[in-house]
């Protein structure tokens, strides 16, 4: 079977790859790419670990071809961090102990990344439903929540960072 | 290694401060490698045939025309486990062997049967199709009730039941019997003034980490070889997959990866021993990574139950008697932890007659795990169920009646041994104490307390402490981190050695560069592998005293260690200035050498955790959906190391709960087969269905640890199944009996008996 030929955009920077046509974006950006921070914890959308955003969108990467990337802009969790500064909702999950095992954090992150920029300061419920799609099973969420919370108020200015 | 000295005087400097964790930068940009995240030069990927078939005799597997598809290099079966003996010598690793691949008969839907390996995962998966198994397919039974019965279908023909004098020889699904507590229950309900009992149930409900198990095996021509995995314990891993492929245990090096969770569930294996079998046969790397569906239909829930409860007590609160029988099943083999279930039900507190009777039972199911304070959660529903039923009876607060019966510093447990320094008193107190607890309650709202109790274990543990040349120091712990050990281990190191949080780096050693660890368990690392660190630093710090005394021309007991620095013991040893660790650090080659602690030990005096949860919750009666308004958890921590990460566990305990109590279960269809093997279908509790959840945390210290700390991960997740029933039960006017309360179940009880109930 002859693998597609495809041209992107992944954190800013151009890519190309070959893939097979049925092979998802997860799999290209873990196994092609060697970029293992998106997680699959479940290959069918359930659990939220693979999100990236896609021209804008939050996804899960692993209902998405890696031949469907063609011409389009990918971020993932990689792209977060400028050097060595954290993005503000890295910072404050480390310092709110967000993360337990780790292993929903990257895409947990992707994704309030995405409501952040689309909502600036989002209430507790907006909060709970926009990340409805992102199973933690170590946290409870608490800590999460509270971590976006502060993370957003400081993105808005109102307080120092953390 | 008794507390140090009264609590009350101890200043700490870096423990019980809030510290970030040193795997967290990587945690949070993606860098952190976990199960399935490591790649290898020509590597292959492996994939597991499983059975359709709840019970089946497989009469024979034919591999040829999976063999023959291109890309296919390795494909292992049962035959690829052959009798070694140190496989047969061990009942437990036999059955290891048999969860592994099946043999001779499949004994539930996702029994692995084949493996292969392949060039790539789309390969292997085709060639799992090729692959021809003639099942003869068996009646089955996964009900704990139906597989006891004498008709039932029999998984083993050798099980017979242990623990019963006058069992018959014959073979049954019932694989121990065992019994326990003291006095005369029938004259403890006698004496009593109320005695309420009923009959519960609970659905087998799964860890549900995240990371699915993933592995990378790599075995050399010669035998030997490297195996990466997320597992709770690396030991292990190695002992186990050494032994069930014929090799010497020092042939295998396995390294942990950071694991994506755990909670119980991967403190065993599964797919290890088959990557390292197909790896040998294939000559190449080869990765297996479970998909979701393999983990919920062949790695290892926890047991469903039905226990019966009948307690009784007088109008003055004292508990008279208290009786169960539990029934577990725990999957297709034996060791559900009904054991535990028995010791653990009654454990909060002191009643004057007490009888427990467990069943082990067998069933077409995947064999279980552990998870979290394993077998203690559905026997706590059904007593801490009946417990509230009572204090109502009798018109007592329901704090005050726990408070009233509660297992004290120095009672003796229920299960037998005497209780040292704990803390259930403190939480229940707590609770009373807690706005949340006088919050008016609004229509079809009720309140729920539940407590809860965890033994806690120490186990086999050896830690290593290196100094580096700048003063810096290198601990390895052979105990997987999954809730912030390592952060914990950090601060214990810097604490002992008076030298900064930051200057202390924590790893997860592989098994070839450090002693035996027992798997993380028992909430047992930030105590036992806390108090290995401990002692490692304090053997630091006596050679870097030697050292000093070396320098200065003194005898080494001349020196003592304070601040970071070694100091002259008192006036007599003479005048010296405070050498720092870095400059004792930078002399360590001219003074004797590379500068070390260790120790190694089975650690003994965990401390039992107690915690007492409160919550609110609202019913809709239309629909029977449950809301969590507010949810309190109160626990003793011992000495909390890292607060925060204390607060996690207790947090994370919680929410597993609530969603074992509200929508978490294995649902199997009339062939046996799991009908919802994905999260979509077994439904965890996600964001937006919970509130915060409130925290405290009570420091009673635990006399066997140097600083007081008692483990925090499992005590967490046993009083929320109670608690939450509680709650609807209060919000109901009836008992639920079965968990999980989903909404089809909560609707059929309120319609079949929705009155007030006569007390509540």
């Amino acid at each position: 079977m002859s693998q597609v030929h495809v041209t992107t955009k992944i954190n800013g920077d151009s890519t190309e790859y070959l893939c097979d046509a049925d092979e998802t974006l997860l799999d290209v950006l873990r196994d092609r790419l060697q970029m293992t921070g998106s997680k699959e914890g479940c290959g069918t959308g359930d659990c939220g670990a693979c999100t990236i955003i896609l021209d804008g969108r939050p996804v899960c990467s692993c209902l998405v071809l890696g031949a469907e990337a063609e011409g389009r802009s990918v971020e993932t969790i990689e792209g977060m961090a400028n050097g060595e500064e954290l993005h503000p909702l890295q910072r404050h999950f480390l310092n709110g102990a967000a993360l337990q095992c780790g292993i929903c954090t990257p895409g947990i992150l992707v994704a309030a990344k995405a409501l952040l920029a689309q909502n600036a300061n989002p209430s507790e419920t907006e909060i709970r439903y926009w990340l409805a799609g992102n199973l933690c099973r170590c946290t409870g969420y608490d800590k999460i929540i509270r971590a976006v919370q502060s993370a957003a108020a400081e993105m808005r200015g109102e307080t120092h960072a953390a | 290694m008794p507390l140090d000295r009264d609590p009350a005087d101890r200043t700490y400097k870096v423990v019980g401060h809030r510290h970030n964790r040193p795997d967290g930068i990587d945690k949070v940009t993606g860098r952190a490698k976990f199960g399935a995240d490591l790649a290898a030069p020509g590597l292959l990927h492996g994939r597991i045939l499983r059975s359709p078939h709840a019970h089946a005799r497989i009469k024979s597997i034919d591999t040829s025309k999976a063999l023959a598809l291109e890309g296919v290099k390795a494909i292992v079966t049962a035959a690829d486990f052959p009798d070694h003996p140190q496989v047969l010598e061990d009942g437990e690793l036999t059955n290891i062997r048999y969860n592994v691949m099946a043999r001779e008969k499949a004994l539930y839907d996702g029994h692995a049967v084949a493996a292969v390996a392949a060039s790539n995962p789309r390969i292997a998966a085709k060639a799992l199709k090729l692959i021809e198994v003639d099942y003869e397919v068996l009646p089955h039974v996964v009900d704990v009730e139906l597989a006891m019965k004498d008709d039932a279908p029999i998984l083993h023909d050798h099980i017979r039941t242990e623990g019963m004098e006058d069992a018959p020889d014959c073979p049954t699904n019932v694989a121990e019997r065992i019994e326990l507590g003291y006095g005369d229950v029938e004259a403890g309900f006698a004496e009593a003034d109320v005695v309420i009992e009923r009959q519960f149930r609970t659905g087998a409900a799964h860890q549900g980490y995240i990371e699915p198990h993933a592995c990378l095996a790599n075995i050399s021509g010669d035998g030997s070889g490297d195996l990466w995995c997320c597992t709770q314990g690396q030991f292990m891993v190695r002992d186990v997959c050494a032994q069930l492929n014929g090799m010497d245990v020092s042939k295998l090096r396995v390294t942990p990866s950071e694991i994506g969770g755990g909670f119980g569930g991967k403190t065993t294996v599964f797919i290890e021993p088959v990557a390292v079998a197909l790896s040998r046969k294939a000559g190449k790397p080869v990765k297996i990574v479970m998909n979701r569906g393999e983990v919920f239909r062949a790695t290892g829930p926890t047991a469903s139950s039905a226990i019966w409860v009948k307690m009784g007590c007088k109008r003055d609160g004292t508990i008279t008697a208290a009786q169960a029988e539990l029934k577990y099943q725990g999957g297709a083999f034996p060791g559900s932890p009904v054991s535990m279930g028995a010791m653990t039900a009654f454990a909060c507190y002191q009643p004057k007659t007490l009888k427990a009777i467990g069943w082990d039972v067998v069933t077409n199911r995947p064999k279980q795990a552990a998870y979290r304070a394993p077998g203690a959660p559905m026997a706590a529903f059904a007593v801490e169920s009946i417990v509230e039923e009572l204090a109502h009876t009798i018109g007592m607060d329901p704090v005050d009646f726990r408070l009233k019966n509660a297992a004290t510093s120095g009672s003796k447990s229920a299960y037998g041994p005497t209780y040292s320094d704990i803390g259930l008193v403190e939480t229940l107190e707590a609770v009373k104490a807690h706005p949340n607890y006088a919050i008016k309650l609004g229509p079809n709202q009720g309140r729920g307390v539940a407590s809860g109790f965890w033994f806690n274990f120490g186990g086999q543990t050896a830690v290593t402490l290196n100094l580096n040349i700048d003063g810096t120091v290198a601990l390895s712990v052979g105990t997987p981190d999954i809730g912030g050990s390592r952060a914990s281990m950090c601060a214990m190191a810097a604490e002992e050695l008076g030298i900064p949080y930051h200057h202390v780096q924590t790893i997860i050693a592989d098994t070839g560069s450090l002693g035996f660890n027992d798997v993380t368990d028992g909430s047992r690392v930030t105590f036992a592998s806390g108090l290995a660190t401990i002692e490692a630093a304090r053997n630091a710090a006596k050679v870097l005293c030697e050292r000093a005394a070396k320098i200065w021309g003194i005898p080494a007991d001349a020196v003592t260690w304070e601040n970071g620095c070694a100091v002259p013991a008192g006036p007599n040893a003479g005048e010296f200035p405070p050498m720092t660790i870095k400059e004792l650090a930078k002399k360590a080659g001219e003074t004797g050498g590379p500068i070390a602690g260790h120790f190694e030990v089975s650690a003994d005096g965990a401390g039992p955790s107690f915690a007492t949860h409160l919550v609110d919750a609202e019913v809709d009666r239309e629909t029977g959906r449950i809301t969590i308004l507010r949810y309190l958890i109160v626990q003793d921590a011992g000495k909390a190391v890292s607060p925060a990460y204390v607060e996690g566990q207790m947090q994370g305990g919680a929410v597993q709960g609530i969603g074992w109590a509200l929508n978490e279960e294995y649902i199997y269809n009339d062939k046996g087969v799991m009908e919802n093997p994905g999260f979509l279908d077994y439904r965890v509790p996600v964001a937006s269905d919970l509130p915060m959840i409130d925290t405290q945390i009570v420091e009673v210290p635990n006399p066997g640890h140097p600083y007081g700390v008692r483990g925090v991960g499992e005590t967490s997740i046993v009083p929320p199944l109670g608690a939450v029933a509680n709650a609807v039960a209060a919000a109901v006017g009836a008992r639920p009996e079965e968990l999980p309360m989903s909404p089809p179940r909560l609707l059929k009880l309120m319609k079949e008996q929705a009155q007030p109930l006569a007390a509540e």
